[in-house]
């Protein structure tokens, strides 16, 4: 077994008081991580050049998981345990290389070996395990079908006829209801802050205090929630215990405030599959624990850097098990380990410290990859070294992104992080109920059709008459579709509050919500896909003839267009405006319907790589565009229509309003390196200054890929050579080689923004 | 805009309160590649000069391009006012031959300079340097100058026309003190003599005004326009420079220097 004694050198465990030399009181007294970090961090306005490169140690941890990466792509997944549903504690201790890892913990045993998670749903288990060659373990299968009620077959018991019907058409996708909905950010740094004890007894505190009041069903609720927190806390300390680890008090040093904050994550990666599994925003925190050993002389940079590379390794074989189904929906594999790094506080400092270089910097030093799903929080005034260094591993690497801090910090404070690609929420303070997409431009054609889907001629909103207009008429086009979408949103509140009911009764994040503040503000987080095909084909229609061609049942099945018209993605508020309505008039109706929980209605502009499963599932559409086609991704504007470059196509992204997409807006740019400039040092700058200019423009989000075309072409024939080639999609990065044949091309021949 | 306003800005009153109009090819957004930073850039149509290399062959001929007022790419260079302004940049006049235009270009560069307090481009090859006016150039911080070669023959096969128009505009910038970034197309077979780029290089280096020269390999992006347009591509089978041609070209203008990228 292992030794600890290999890998810690006795200076790394301090025999002092774990907070000697903090400043600050506040947090003391309650649990605020914020107003330690405030308190306590150093900012860093300085370049890149004090950064460490990787240790033999680390290139030798990451070479031996490097080396079964190709089994796992070529079968899909390395191995799964098939017997034992994942708990906190359910397995023992499990390392990549058990003299080498400094960092430990694994979500199994083993590396790369994958944990069934049947709370969420049986189905979704048993038809992954199939996908990938395994056999399920019939007692399991007894206990989540017969024992057990999983939380899909709540939500499926309590489905609407119309929410099926909507489900199987398409018109609502991605519904959570037979997986987890993720998204939710444990403040894992309070372990580390506070050690665990310290945390139950404050919820201890907070549960006596729901107990004083009348038991109305919300505050049984409640009180069961906050007494499975407190089991998930003591299951937590018994999984950092099988490690060796006590971590029931604070960390004393940095090396145990890294290790304490990941026990914190792996419990909830341990116990929910779900769809974004983000860390928050850890790299500043951790730098006080980092910054005071390297002052007391305790560490050198190249261990501080050391650790965060151990800690990265870590978060790059997340692994869940997902059904074949959903790995092509969304690209890939991903897990959504989003971290958020920079940004400014309230005060005005920059949050940058020289732990946000070294996240950054794993790039470099293990090569690049698309977990964990690195953000820079953008802003005009962050320091220059910090910008130039991200914008160069933007440039490098194309492996992070890019949001806007000046949109976030007024709304949701200095300690905001994003959950999956672009939600933000404040961390510790706020969890959010997520799930599916509308899709706004199939939403058009049923308002044409009078309800009928246009693939299968099937009535899926009742109640609606058709268009039988020769030619289509603007106005009755927009008033139709607003109804439309009127009953679309009525439908989708109504989905979503059957699902996260049933999602806190039998699949509740006990660790992540142990992790939360009790009563944390709830947001809904709603989403719209096919925004610029739905804005296109309103311009289309607005600005030149449609004529719509009828099959013999009278549906629309394709549309003849005569004339030009302006196009989304040109920074023309003609076309521009029409997006921004569908995002205003959308958002509103959404407000309209009660939510679960009393949560905040918030909207998001955001595909994934969806996309292109969207377009598979919608026929042909006003704006010209083919039955099958994919759909832009996020906000973008649609493949092509962009003719003014990919500012112009920005600006017209940054109109759409926040306030109305308080989720998030994504836009995914790809550049070739000479569309930044002729040399490095001017591309660095260039990038750098774009960002300025869309933020202070009103962008949300960037996707930033720096492409070349030739390297792209050559990775579909020879993925062999290209492992590692990793691309931003949609708030996202994917391992371009695992991406189908078809998502490849769509990467490929959506504008290339290169100069001619 | 009112009538106030611009009186503030334009000397003796003059050209801007007339309705000008000229043909544009086309506008883009660039960044890095028509001058410094992120650029709001606007194509002017037609050129007195056919480069066998042109990359914008729909660009020659002004029927190919769209008759358009001032004012309204004034005002669609004025969108990105806030995003050049936080991204560095400013506006670039293209073609096409900006200077077959003077008095549209003109009024172009004087608007985007003081109307939207835009940094100015030119890019030209020169050959109508006579073309510019004072005035003109008083609104231009910065010709982006197309030298192709200072081989009179090769030019003239290149071009169809002669270079002396060229290298007088050149010394005029320089008497002007105006800041020049001169561009150099590397044709293999073509352009690509050391001896001439040697001379290039000497030329530019004793003028004292060229802060940078861009060495361009030669691509072949633009055949499919020359195609779409029914007109004979002649360098079809000219390959581009390999990356060490490119940086050997560099060399011979840094070995004056130079500062070439």
């Amino acid at each position: 077994m292992r030794d600890p004694a290999m890998t810690t050198t006795p200076a790394e465990k301090s025999s002092t008081g774990a907070w000697d030399g903090f400043k600050g009181g506040l947090w003391r007294d309650a649990i605020d991580v914020r107003d330690f970090i405030q308190q306590n961090y150093t900012p860093y306005e300085g370049d890149a050049d004090f950064l460490a490169g990787p240790t033999l140690r680390t290139r030798m941890v990451w070479q031996r998981l490097a080396a079964m990466f190709p089994v796992e792509n070529e079968r899909g997944i390395h191995d799964v345990d098939v017997h034992t549903p994942s708990r906190i504690d359910a397995f023992g201790p499990g390392y990549i290389d058990p003299d080498r890892d400094l960092i430990v913990g694994l979500q199994t045993d083993a590396p790369l070996k994958r944990a069934i998670m049947p709370n969420g749903g049986w189905r979704m288990v048993e038809s992954s395990l199939r996908d990938y060659g395994y056999e399920p373990d019939p007692r399991v299968k007894e206990i989540y079908t017969k024992l057990r009620k999983t939380h899909n077959a709540g939500t499926f018991d309590a489905y609407t006829p119309e929410i099926r019907a909507c489900r199987s058409s398409g018109i609502i996708t991605g519904l959570p209801d037979a997986y987890g909905r993720g998204r939710i950010i444990g403040d894992y740094r309070r372990v580390a802050l506070y050690g665990v004890d310290r945390l139950i007894e404050a919820k201890e505190d907070e549960k006596a205090a729901v107990g004083a009041h009348w038991p109305t069903d919300a505050n049984i609720r409640d009180r069961e929630e906050l007494s499975e927190q407190i089991a998930a806390l003591g299951e937590l300390k018994a999984m950092a215990a099988s490690y060796g680890y006590d971590i029931s008090g604070p960390a004393t040093s940095g090396r145990e405030a890294v290790q304490w904050t990941y026990f914190a994550y792996l419990a909830a990666v341990k116990e929910q599959n779900g769809a974004a599994m983000s860390l928050g925003r850890t790299s500043t925190f951790l730098d006080i624990y980092l910054q005071r050993d390297i002052e007391r002389g305790l560490i050198t940079e190249e261990r501080a850097q050391e650790f965060i590379d151990d800690f990265v390794i870590k978060l790059r074989i997340v692994r869940f098990l997902r059904t074949h189904d959903f790995n092509q929906g969304f690209s890939g594999d991903p897990t959504w380990v989003t971290e958020s790094i920079g940004g400014v506080g309230e005060d005005g400092r920059p949050l940058v410290t020289r732990n946000s270089f070294r996240f950054l910097q794993t790039l470099y030093n293990l090569g690049p990859a698309p977990e964990p799903n690195l953000t820079v929080f953008w802003s005009p005034r962050l320091p220059q070294g910090f910008k130039e260094f991200a914008s160069k591993v933007a440039i490098d690497t194309s492996a992070i992104q890019f949001e806007s801090d000046e949109l976030m910090r007024p709304k949701y404070g200095d300690d905001t992080a994003i959950a999956c690609c672009v939600s933000p929420s404040a961390t510790g303070k706020q969890m959010q109920f997520f799930g599916a997409r509308v899709n706004v431009a199939k939403a058009l054609l049923y308002a044409i059709n009078g309800g009928r889907d246009e693939k299968s001629g099937k009535v899926v909103a009742e109640g609606f008459e058709p268009i039988t207009d020769e030619i289509l008429d603007y106005d009755t086009v927009a008033a139709r579709y607003d109804q439309l979408l009127d009953w679309l949103a009525r439908t989708y509140v109504h989905a979503m509050n059957v699902i996260h009911y049933m999602h806190d009764k039998y699949a509740y994040e006990r660790i992540e919500m142990a992790l939360h503040d009790h009563a944390p503000l709830r947001t809904m987080a709603f989403g719209a896909a096919g925004l610029s095909v739905a804005a296109d084909s309103l311009a289309a229609i607005k600005y030149a003839k449609v004529r719509p061609v009828r099959d013999e049942s009278g549906l629309a099945v394709d549309f003849e267009i005569e004339g030009d018209h302006p196009a989304y993605g040109n920074n023309d508020d003609r076309a521009d405006e029409l997006a921004v309505r569908i995002v205003q008039d959308f958002m509103a109706k959404l407000r309209r319907y009660p939510t679960y929980r009393d949560a905040v209605h918030t909207q998001s502009i955001l595909t994934i790589t969806s996309n292109v499963v969207y377009g598979k599932k919608t026929g042909n559409t006003p704006d010209g565009r083919r039955a099958g086609e994919p759909f832009a991704p996020g906000a973008n504007p649609m493949n092509g229509r962009d003719e003014h470059g990919y500012i112009a196509s920005a600006l017209s992204v940054a109109k759409l309003p926040y306030d109305d997409a308080e989720d998030g807006i994504s836009l995914t740019n790809t550049v070739t390196p000479d569309a930044l400039g002729r040399t490095q040092e001017e591309r660095i700058g260039n990038l750098s200054g774009v960002l300025d200019g869309y933020m202070q423009s009103g962008g949300f989000h960037m996707n930033v890929n720096v492409l070349d075309k030739a390297m792209l072409e050559d990775a579909m024939e020879h993925p062999e050579n290209y492992p590692q080639l990793t691309i931003r999609v949609s708030g996202y990065a994917v391992n371009f080689v695992r991406l189908t044949r078809e998502q490849q091309l769509d990467v490929i021949n959506r504008t290339f923004h290169g100069a001619l | 805009m009112t009538a106030t306003t611009l009186d503030a800005v334009t000397p003796a009153g003059a050209a801007a309160r007339r309705p000008v109009s000229g043909t544009v090819h086309s506008w883009d957004l660039s960044t890095g590649v028509d001058g410094p930073g992120s650029r709001f850039v606007t194509f002017l149509s037609g050129c007195p000069l056919q480069c066998l290399y042109c990359q914008n062959p729909d660009t020659l001929r002004m029927r190919n391009g769209r008759r358009v007022a001032a004012d309204e790419i004034v005002a669609e260079a004025a969108k990105y006012r806030r995003f050049i302004r936080a991204a560095g940049g400013g506006a670039t006049i293209s073609g096409g031959e900006p200077l077959l235009q003077p008095v549209f270009a003109g009024e172009l560069f004087h608007r985007f300079k003081h109307e939207l307090g835009y940094h100015t481009a030119l890019d030209t090859s020169g050959y109508l340097g006579a073309r510019a006016t004072d005035a003109l150039l008083r609104d231009v911080d910065l010709v982006l100058l197309d030298i192709k070669s200072w081989d009179r023959d090769t030019y003239r096969k290149v071009t169809g026309r002669s270079l002396e128009p060229t290298l007088d505009f050149a010394r005029r910038l320089a008497d002007l003190g105006k800041e020049v970034w001169v561009r150099f197309v590397l044709v293999p077979g073509l352009t690509d003599d050391p001896a001439n780029i040697e001379r290039v290089a000497a030329f530019a280096a004793s003028l004292g005004n060229v802060s940078r020269v861009d060495v361009l390999p030669f691509h072949k992006l633009g055949e499919a326009k020359w195609a779409a347009l029914g007109m004979d591509f002649a360098l079809r089978d000219t390959p581009s420079p390999t990356p060490r041609e490119v940086a050997e070209a560099r060399e011979i203008f840094a070995s004056q220097g130079l500062t070439a990228v």
